[in-house]
C-alpha cells in the first residue's frame, strides 16, 4: 500500500517549520547552558582588598636621608621616601603607565619606573615619560618608633 | 633494505592504500631557482618547534608551576639534574631560534609574494602559527619566575587590560586576579604546555595540508622569466631530494644548537619579588623589544588615546593588515609586483630593526 505524499518536496509543512524551531532553540539554549560555565570558571572569583588602611612601612631611624624603601601596603607595593630633609613621603609604587613597580632614585631626587624610563617628582607627580598620571599619595605619621602610612580617605 | 621497504609498503598498499600516501608525498615538488634558500626556512622553524616539544616535554618532568617552587625547580634543573643545564639551554636558545626563522620565514614568503591565490589561507594559517609562537615566548618567558620575567609579564598583560571593551576582563583572565602572582603562573603554565601546543598542532596540520596541497609558490620573477621564455622551469621533488637537503640543514642546527647550550648556557636570574622595584635595564625578549622602545617614545597622551593604547592600536592594525595582505594585494595575484606591500614590508622589517638596535644602546 503507498501512501501520498501530502506536501511537495521542498517545502516545509507549517507544523514541521514549529518543531524545527523548538529543537533549535531547544538545542542552542542547551549549548550556552554548556559555555556558560565554561566561561565563568576561567574568571577568578574576586579578592576582598585588604582593609587595612594603614601599615607599619618601616622603623625610625632605619631609611638614612635621601633613600626609598619599598614596602607591603594591602596586595600592592607602596614607595617610602625619606627626603633630604629627613621628612618622610609615601606613594604608591604601582607605575600609572604600565604596572610596573617604581623605586626612589637619589641622584635624580625623583621617582624612576625602570620599564619605560617614566619619572614623577617628590610630590608624585609625573614629569617626564610615558606615565599618565601622578602616583597616588599616602599620609605618613610616626608613632613612637613606627614610621606609619596611612590611605588618604 | 630496499626490498626490505618495498615489501613493507606492498603490505601496508594492500590494507589502505599507502601507495596513494607516497603519491601525495611525491606530487611535491620544490621549485629551483636563486630564491631556494628561503624554502629551507619553514622546514628549519618546523625542526625547531620539534626539538622545542621533546625538549619541553624532558623538562616537565622536573618542573614545578608554582611561585615557591619555580624558581627553585629550575634552579634544580640547572645546577643538579645530569644534562639539565644543556636540555634547558637548548629549549631557550632554540625557542629564540625558532622565532628567528619563523620572522625569516615569513618576511621571505612576504617579498616573494607566496601569499597570492591560491595560498591565502597557507599565509593566515602561518600568520595564526606565528602569534601562537609568540604566545609560547611571553608565556614561557614567566616560567622560571623571576625578577625579568615577572615584570615582563606584568607589563605585556597591562597592555593586554588597555584594549577599550573587553580588556579588563583580558586582563583579569590572563593573570588570574587583578595583579601578576602564583595564579598567573598557574595559568602560563596551562597555557604554555596545553592550550598552546594542542592549536600549535592543530594550525600546524592544516599549514602543512595546505602546503602539500596546493604545492610550492614559485615566485613572481621567476614566473615572468618563464613565461617570457627566458629561463626553464626547474624543480626537485621534495620527498625525497629536498627533504634530504633540509635534513642536512636540521642536522647542522642541532649542532649549532648544542654549541649555543654550552657556551652560553641561559641565565636564571634572580627570584622574582612582588615587593621589590622594577630593576635598571629591564627588558623584554629581544622579538618584543621594537614594542617595547616604541612605548618608551609614546608620550602620555596621543590626541585623546592615552600613549599605551595609541600604540598598542596602531601596532593592531598593521598586523590585521599584515594577516589580510592576501586579500589586499590583490594584483599579485596576476603576477605584478605591487609597490606599495613590498615598500610596507621594507618600512615594518627596517623599524623592527633599527627601533630593536635603538633599545639595546
Amino acid at each position: 500500500m503507498e501512501t501520498a505524499d501530502p506536501t511537495p518536496r521542498g517545502t516545509v509543512q507549517p507544523g514541521r517549520r514549529w518543531v524545527n524551531l523548538l529543537l533549535g532553540s531547544g538545542v542552542v539554549a542547551s549549548i550556552i547552558s554548556f559555555i556558560y560555565p565554561a566561561l565563568r570558571y576561567i574568571i577568578p572569583p574576586p579578592v576582598a582588598e585588604s582593609p587595612s588602611r594603614f601599615v607599619v612601612a618601616a622603623k625610625v631611624g632605619e631609611l638614612k636621608n635621601n633613600s626609598g624603601k619599598i614596602f607591603k601596603f594591602g596586595s600592592r607595593p607602596a614607595l617610602l621616601v625619606r627626603l633630604v630633609d629627613g621628612s618622610y613621603r609615601a606613594f604608591s609604587a604601582v607605575c600609572t603607565h604600565l604596572n610596573c613597580t617604581v623605586q626612589y632614585r637619589s641622584d635624580l631626587r625623583e621617582i624612576w619606573c625602570a620599564c619605560h624610563n617614566g619619572l614623577y617628582d617628590l610630590g608624585g607627580r609625573n614629569v617626564s615619560g610615558p606615565p599618565p598620571r601622578p602616583l597616588e599619595i599616602f599620609e605618613v605619621h610616626i608613632q613612637g618608633e613606627d614610621v606609619v602610612v596611612t590611605r588618604t580617605a | 633494505m630496499a626490498t626490505l621497504y618495498r615489501k613493507t609498503l606492498n603490505w601496508l598498499d594492500e590494507r589502505f592504500g599507502a601507495g596513494s600516501v607516497e603519491e601525495f608525498l611525491r606530487h611535491k615538488t620544490v621549485p629551483v631557482s636563486r630564491h631556494i634558500i628561503w624554502y629551507y626556512l619553514g622546514g628549519m622553524t618546523l625542526f625547531l618547534f620539534i626539538i622545542q616539544v621533546l625538549t619541553g616535554i624532558l623538562l616537565l618532568l622536573y618542573y614545578r608551576p608554582t611561585p615557591n617552587d619555580a624558581f627553585e625547580s629550575v634552579q634544580y634543573i640547572m645546577t643538579q639534574v645530569r644534562f639539565g643545564w644543556l636540555i634547558r639551554s637548548v629549549h631557550s636558545w632554540s625557542a629564540n631560534l625558532m622565532i628567528f626563522t619563523a620572522f625569516v620565514h615569513m618576511f621571505s614568503v612576504y617579498f616573494l609574494k607566496a601569499y597570492r591565490k591560491p595560498r591565502e589561507l597557507t599565509w593566515i594559517s602561518g600568520m595564526l602559527l606565528f602569534f601562537i609562537l609568540l604566545g609560547f615566548g611571553f608565556s614561557g618567558y614567566l616560567l622560571p619566575w623571576n625578577t625579568l620575567a615577572f615584570f615582563a609579564t606584568k607589563v605585556g598583560t597591562e597592555m593586554a587590560g588597555s584594549i577599550p571593551g573587553i580588556g579588563k576582563w583580558l586582563l583579569v583572565f590572563l593573570r588570574g586576579g587583578e595583579e601578576v602572582t602564583g595564579a598567573t603562573l598557574t595559568r602560563f603554565f596551562g597555557f604554555h604546555v596545553a592550550v598552546l601546543p594542542g592549536l600549535a598542532t592543530l594550525l600546524l596540520a592544516i599549514h602543512l595540508f595546505l602546503v602539500q596541497r596546493l604545492g610550492m609558490s614559485v615566485p613572481p620573477s621567476v614566473e615572468r622569466a618563464i613565461a617570457e621564455g627566458r629561463t626553464a622551469q626547474r624543480s626537485m621533488p621534495f620527498f625525497p631530494s629536498f627533504l634530504l637537503r633540509d635534513m642536512i640543514g636540521w642536522y647542522a642546527a642541532l649542532g649549532v644548537l648544542g654549541g649555543l647550550a654550552a657556551i652560553f648556557p641561559w641565565e636564571l636570574g634572580a627570584k622574582a619579588d612582588a615587593f621589590a622595584a622594577a630593576p635598571a635595564g629591564i627588558r623584554p625578549e629581544w622579538y618584543f623589544l621594537f614594542m617595547f622602545q616604541t612605548l618608551k617614545y609614546l608620550p602620555a597622551k596621543i590626541l585623546f588615546l592615552e600613549g599605551e593604547l595609541a600604540g598598542l592600536l596602531g601596532f593592531g592594525a598593521v598586523a590585521a593588515v599584515w594577516v589580510l595582505v592576501p586579500f589586499l594585494d590583490r594584483r599579485a595575484g596576476f603576477g605584478r609586483l605591487t609597490r606599495f606591500f613590498t615598500g610596507l614590508g621594507i618600512f615594518a622589517l627596517g623599524y623592527i630593526v633599527v627601533v630593536s638596535a635603538l633599545a639595546l644602546r
